[in-house]
């Protein structure tokens, strides 16, 4: 898992980078005068409760403690020697991921849980200010990072305005929400994220994670990170068919989705199963009108870490074919957690190297505009 | 798509040889009053004095597509009755042994006593009316799926009656059933040697979807077979399988081409994380196939044989899936649909023989 271990041979891009908050206050330089006065109206307070966040409603559900086997569930190599927490750095983010792999671009999509607090108003602000954050003190410094829209997905309208105050930044790659979310996705409470991301013509990136206050599976909860880790994938598979089903693929027809840190290997079985229950029970859903696996393979992308891993390594050639979608699958890394996919020894079988190329570069680069070398920085900020 | 199913007929080739076993044939309790023989006088003065008629579970939307065989639309007393489910289940198909399954859902009954109540109710219903009457049916015992110590109860208390096959838990719970909880009933169904059946459906309150109420029954049907895997995850990660080494569970209703995926997920992550579940010595794939089975019905996976046959190599064999018509619901359009797409060695296995080793049919029977 060093630079020795192996250069990747083709050109890399990374679609699932983990950048954090050097400090819990990293973001109030970038909060509005009227978010700061607040703070400042806490000076009765002693000095360690007068952050803003923790304080004024960094309030999320509470109640399913599941340990991550690592601090910050990150490689026990990725802490910066200068401090701060994994991936914090970009200095040293830069030595162990960017230049160690020699990767041409890498997505940033810190996970700040903006999008699960229950003060929306707040969410608003801090997905701003985290925003701001990434353009100043990331994007700015290195030409190689491009970057989600963190946007306060459970207020529709105010994600939307995020996403058009952004979306003329060519930097900012993607819109960002968490798989795990209050209502199913394809309920309407959440259009207004989808007509930003067409007018912007942005994709939407649905990330492993999030939580809506549900127990994190439909029969309960469960006892054990193991499970929490491994169920995350019916998470996935439930936000798959509600778009599906509530016809948002038509409704938004140029809208494209992002499947990042979910894996894969479940989603011929899905196909399967929706297409024979699409079968008898259409009539509840006029607005799909086409077997759903011809929607899946058009309008979805899904990122390789964490792959399954198929029991025999040739399994995994079998799952390319099944799946269908090879020119929609895009290497990730994970970069810092502890699951990370080191390039070289991410996929269990030597693939062939068209798809190899398509895999760890091309279809990343097509899905983003990053066919062509970018300028150094970009304008209009 | 729109020609109505036959049951099985000329077009269905039964491998020579074949004793078929169905194991999910539905028994419906038509209303409440079915039940007052053994409700005893308490509730069944409870229910002619108020509105209560039973749980209410919505699992199967009476009119959905999937819900009643086509030719069966406006029919009454469907799976009502043993005189139904011969006539249109166990004739066509010319079935030696079917367990019957009777999916009431005592989860949506949060009054324990009543629901303890109800269970015994539909038990009796279902010894004296359908067993009693018909020797090629064999019961899976209700339980009150909120009531650990209940429903082991209810489990001892039946044990004398080899006629019943399997306990049934709604898949969708309050809490997954490897979580402690449940050992007395683990222990129970451990104790009498039977199999736990893990059928589809469960009204519990809880959403059908960890991202909450999706709007439609397509989604919650589809979205079904993430509860069954998380039970699964549960019974392994708990460690029920090393606790109760003789253990067999049977996944009715939920589909099966989602298990190699579950495989490679969860032994990938065991992998990392077995540290945190010391009592799974072996990787959960390992368990998976020694303890567990699933039904045909519905059958979700590709339908040509050559795609069959790879998923069934990547599931690991053939012994992993048992027949069911899962009587009355309609998943397949031709009673040939039903048969999945293999030789005849693996067709009589699947149609009867490894339902007959999961359920000890020649040893309980002879």
């Amino acid at each position: 898992m060093t630079a020795a271990a192996g250069r990747a041979p083709t050109p890399l891009i990374d679609c699932d980078v983990h950048n954090a908050l050097p400090a819990d206050d990293a973001l109030h330089p970038y909060m509005p005068a009227e978010w700061r006065e607040r703070r400042d109206g806490l000076s009765y307070l002693p000095a360690q409760f007068r952050n803003v966040r923790e304080n004024l409603g960094d309030r999320s559900y509470i109640g399913a403690e599941y340990p991550r086997p690592t601090p910050r569930a990150s490689r026990v190599d990725a802490w910066p020697p200068g401090g701060g927490p994994p991936a914090s750095d970009l200095a040293f983010t830069r030595a162990q991921l960017l230049d160690a792999w020699n990767i041409r671009y890498a997505v940033l999509n810190p996970l700040l849980g903006i999008g699960e607090m229950l003060n929306l108003e707040l969410a608003g602000v801090l997905a701003r200010a985290a925003n701001d954050w990434l353009a100043a003190e990331w994007l700015d410094r290195d030409p190689r990072l491009r970057a989600s829209i963190i946007v306060p997905y459970e207020d529709g309208p105010a994600a939307a305005r995020e996403i058009d105050r952004l979306g003329g930044d060519p930097r900012f790659v993607q819109v960002l929400v968490l798989s795990r979310m209050i209502e199913p996705m394809g309920r309407r409470r959440y259009w207004p994220i989808y007509e930003a991301c067409e007018r912007n013509g942005l994709p939407l990136a649905v990330h492993n994670g999030g939580w809506g206050g549900h127990p994190i599976t439909p029969a309960g909860y469960p006892s054990y990170y193991i499970e929490d880790a491994a169920a995350m994938a019916g998470a996935f598979q439930a936000q798959v068919t509600s778009l599906l089903c509530e016809g948002v693929l038509q409704r938004f027809p140029t809208l494209r989705v992002v499947l990042i840190e979910g894996g894969f290997a479940w989603l011929p079985a899905l196909m399967w199963r929706l297409d024979r229950a699409w079968r008898k029970l259409r009539a509840e859903v006029p607005a799909l009108d086409r077997p759903p696996s011809e929607l899946v393979r058009e309008r979805f992308w899904v990122s390789t870490q964490p792959m399954e891993e198929p029991e025999r390594p040739e399994q995994f050639a079998e799952l390319l074919e099944q799946l269908g979608m090879t020119e929609h699958i895009m290497f990730s890394t994970d970069y810092p957690h502890w699951d990370f996919d080191a390039p070289a020894q991410a996929f269990p079988i030597r693939l062939p190297p068209d798809i190899a190329r398509r895999i760890q570069h091309d279809n990343a680069a097509d899905l983003y505009g990053l066919g062509m070398p970018a300028a150094a920085t970009a304008t209009g900020r | 798509m729109t020609e109505a199913p036959a049951a099985a007929d000329a077009r269905v080739r039964l491998p020579p040889g074949t004793r078929l076993v169905d194991c999910d044939v539905h028994a419906v309790v038509p209303a409440i009053d079915a039940l007052y023989p053994w409700l005893g006088d308490h509730w069944r003065e409870v229910a002619a004095t108020t509105q209560f008629r039973g749980p209410t579970d919505t699992a199967w939307p009476p009119t959905a597509a999937t819900s009643m065989r086509p030719d069966l639309a406006g029919v009454a007393g469907v799976a009502e009755s043993v005189a139904d489910v011969r006539e249109r289940a166990l004739g066509p198909w010319q079935t030696e042994t079917a367990i019957l399954v009777c999916a009431y859902a005592t989860e949506a009954v949060k009054n324990p006593d009543a629901a303890a109540a109800l269970s015994r109710a539909v038990n009796s219903w279902v010894a004296e009316t359908w067993l009693d009457a018909e020797p090629r049916l064999r019961g899976s015992l209700v339980v009150p799926a909120l009531d650990p110590a209940a429903a082991a109860a209810e489990v001892d208390h039946w044990a004398g009656d080899a006629r019943f096959a399997q306990v049934v838990l709604p898949v969708r719970s309050m809490t997954p059933y490897g979580n402690r909880l449940w050992w007395p009933l683990l222990d129970a169904v451990a104790r009498h040697g039977l199999v736990l059946c893990l059928h589809a459906g469960g009204a519990t309150g809880n959403p059908p979807t960890s991202i909450g109420w999706p709007t439609t029954y397509l989604e919650e049907y589809v979205d079904m077979a993430s509860a069954f895997q998380a039970q699964l995850m549960s019974l392994v990660a708990e460690g029920a399988f090393s606790r109760y080494p003789d253990l067999r569970v049977l996944c009715a209703e939920g589909g099966f081409a989602w298990l190699p995926s579950l495989m490679w997920r969860f032994d990938r992550l065991w992998r990392g994380l077995r540290r945190e579940i010391p009592w799974t010595t072996q990787r959960p794939t390992a368990y998976l196939r020694e303890h567990v089975r699933l039904t045909t019905q519905p059958f979700d996976g590709p339908a040509d044989a050559a795609g069959f046959a790879r998923l069934l190599d990547q599931i690991g064999s053939a012994e992993m899936l048992c027949f069911s018509t899962d009587y009355p619901h309609w998943q397949y359009d031709q009673a040939a649909d039903a048969l999945p797409p293999v030789g005849d060695d693996d067709l009589r296995r699947i149609l009867g023989d490894n339902a007959r080793a999961l359920y000890g049919l020649e040893r309980r029977t002879r």
